[in-house]
């Protein structure tokens, strides 16, 4: 993509990328070093630090310490972030629906509700949850992970349904459907499909602001971080965050790769689909990739 | 009602520090963020390695860890900042960084080939290119997302509430401990005070997508 900015190197152009690409490399890993002697220095690949995982003090053994992290910390953001997740996508679905609505006295109360949402902080509204309407921490944090998801559920639902062509809508009207068959059966169906990976992506910022439980109380992975370091002493405090920060990145890591695997499986087969219709209905081709892919088959 | 209205000093305050977090925060995240898009789209492949290990590394990790991070596990390793706001202009920034990298790149590459082949043509290097014909235009390409993401860092700001700076999510907080009767004006008065930085700056955001859209 970015190979327009200059030409296909010639040998001497090779070189001088050999050669900056070294310099370059040596400027990072100069950096790392730095950070990792300032690690030295303060004593973090000590041993003794790192056996809270394998030999914890106090006379713990390091199942309960993994016990600890993994069953109830990960299990607490996990359980937040899977009951949130289904209602946050029904309810985004229901105000998707609700804001394309012709009657004004449903779309305008669907537009207020995700204006507004949409502008608060997550973790005000857990805030809110607990403070005012009595929730327990748990009931809290899955309630500002939903109100808040649900408006942005909401918005990337509505983006894929209007970013499907006209024809869509005007052939389901042509062939008899009524507006709610259309939406139902012909344009939910390919926008949901559109907006997967946008999809996916907000799962993983759901999964991620499930974090902010920790701050009104809720004991999740970090909470449990900062328990096990008020047990065992600061001294642990690096280990301990590195394996909750890895914990994190590697099931964002997954999720999000994930959402580029079905992007790119997604933009060959459903592409086919509209392109053909497009074709069908005299309309505008999207681009010469998706009427080629378009002929080469895919479910429609 | 009351203690809402005899609060309102306490408001002020809050919304003035969560507007300084924001504006710090912003202009920092907007340099380094450029930086690294430049870093990404730069022919030397070491410096687009950094560029993209960082984006998916702070991308994926939580806004509370990153604070986390600064404010109770940088002291250990010995990186010692002078106070908590200080810390979490730095998470902010760090973390904001990632999104603006990626928005100001997806700008970069949505140029048209034929702008950065006619600069290429009249014997533009690569800097003037991406300077003087690449990064102008791009930059009217990333205004509305950069906004959101804006919207989205005023939002992250209330995470610094949660980190010992009297932001407005902290001030908001602090009064509804205070007055246990009081609970939903107070928490509806510090929700009104973010609605009034973010809704306007959405409805900037759309009226600029409107503006500068052009056609390619």
């Amino acid at each position: 993509m970015t190979s327009v900015l200059y030409d296909i190197p010639g040998p001497k152009a090779r070189r001088r990328e050999r050669i900056g690409s070294v310099i370059g490399g040596l400027f990072v890993l100069g950096l790392l070093a730095l950070g990792a002697w300032q690690l030295q220095q303060n004593g973090i690949f000590e041993a003794e630090r790192w056996s809270v995982f394998f030999d914890p003090p106090k006379n713990q053994e390091a199942s309960d310490v993994w016990n600890f992290i993994l069953v109830e910390g990960l299990g607490a953001t996990l359980r937040a972030a899977a009951i949130a997740a289904p209602l946050a996508v029904l309810l985004g679905l229901i105000l998707a629906v609700g804001r394309i609505t012709p009657q004004r006295w449903v779309s305008w109360p669907s537009i207020l509700v995700i204006e507004l949402f949409r502008g608060l902080p997550v973790v005000l509204m857990m805030l809110f949850g607990v403070l005012a309407l009595q929730l327990s921490f748990l009931q809290a944090v899955v309630f500002g992970l939903v109100v808040y998801n649900m408006a942005i559920f909401a918005e990337i639902f509505r983006a894929g349904i209007v970013s499907l062509p006209k024809g869509q809508s005007e052939a389901a009207y042509a062939v008899g459907l009524t507006r709610t068959q259309t939406l139902l059966s012909i344009l939910l169906p390919q926008a949901v499909r559109r907006m997967l990976p946008s999809l996916i992506s907000q799962l993983v910022v759901l999964l991620k602001d499930s974090s902010l439980g920790f701050i009104i109380g809720y004991a999740e992975l970090l909470r449990s971080v900062q328990n096990l370091r008020d047990f065992f002493g600061i001294r642990y405090v690096v280990p301990l965050f590195v394996v909750g920060a890895a914990i994190y990145i590697i099931i964002n890591l997954t999720l999000s790769r994930l959402a580029v695997y079905i992007e790119r499986r997604g933009s060959k087969k459903a592409a086919g689909g509209v392109a053909r219709a497009e074709e069908a209905v005299g309309g505008q081709v999207r681009g010469i990739d998706d009427a080629s892919t378009g002929r080469s088959g895919g479910s429609v | 009602m009351d203690a809402v209205v005899s609060n309102f000093d306490l408001y002020w305050q809050g919304f003035r520090m969560t507007l300084v977090l924001t504006l710090i925060s912003a202009v920092a995240a907007l340099v380094l963020g450029t930086l690294l898009a430049a870093c990404r789209v730069s022919p030397v492949v070491s410096l687009r390695w950094f560029g993209a290990t960082y984006v998916e590394l702070v991308r994926n990790v939580p806004l509370t860890i990153l604070f986390f991070f600064f404010i109770f596990v940088a002291p250990q390793i010995g990186i010692r900042t002078p106070s908590f706001f200080v810390s979490a202009c730095v998470a902010l920034s760090v973390y904001t960084a990632a999104f603006v990298c990626e928005a100001v790149r997806s700008g970069i590459n949505s140029v048209g080939v034929g702008q950065a082949e006619a600069a290429r043509s009249i014997g533009l290097t690569f800097t003037q290119t991406l300077q003087l014909i690449v990064l102008p235009q791009a930059f009217r390409t990333v205004v509305p997302p950069l906004i959101n993401i804006f919207i989205a860092l005023t939002k992250n700001t209330s995470v610094a509430g949660g980190f010992a700076v009297t932001e407005l999510f902290a001030i908001g907080r602090r009064l509804a401990n205070a007055n246990p009767a009081d609970v939903i004006p107070v928490l509806v008065g510090i929700g009104v005070c973010y609605l009034i930085l973010t809704i306007p700056s959405g409805i900037l955001a759309n009226w600029v997508e409107r503006k500068v859209a052009f056609a390619r």
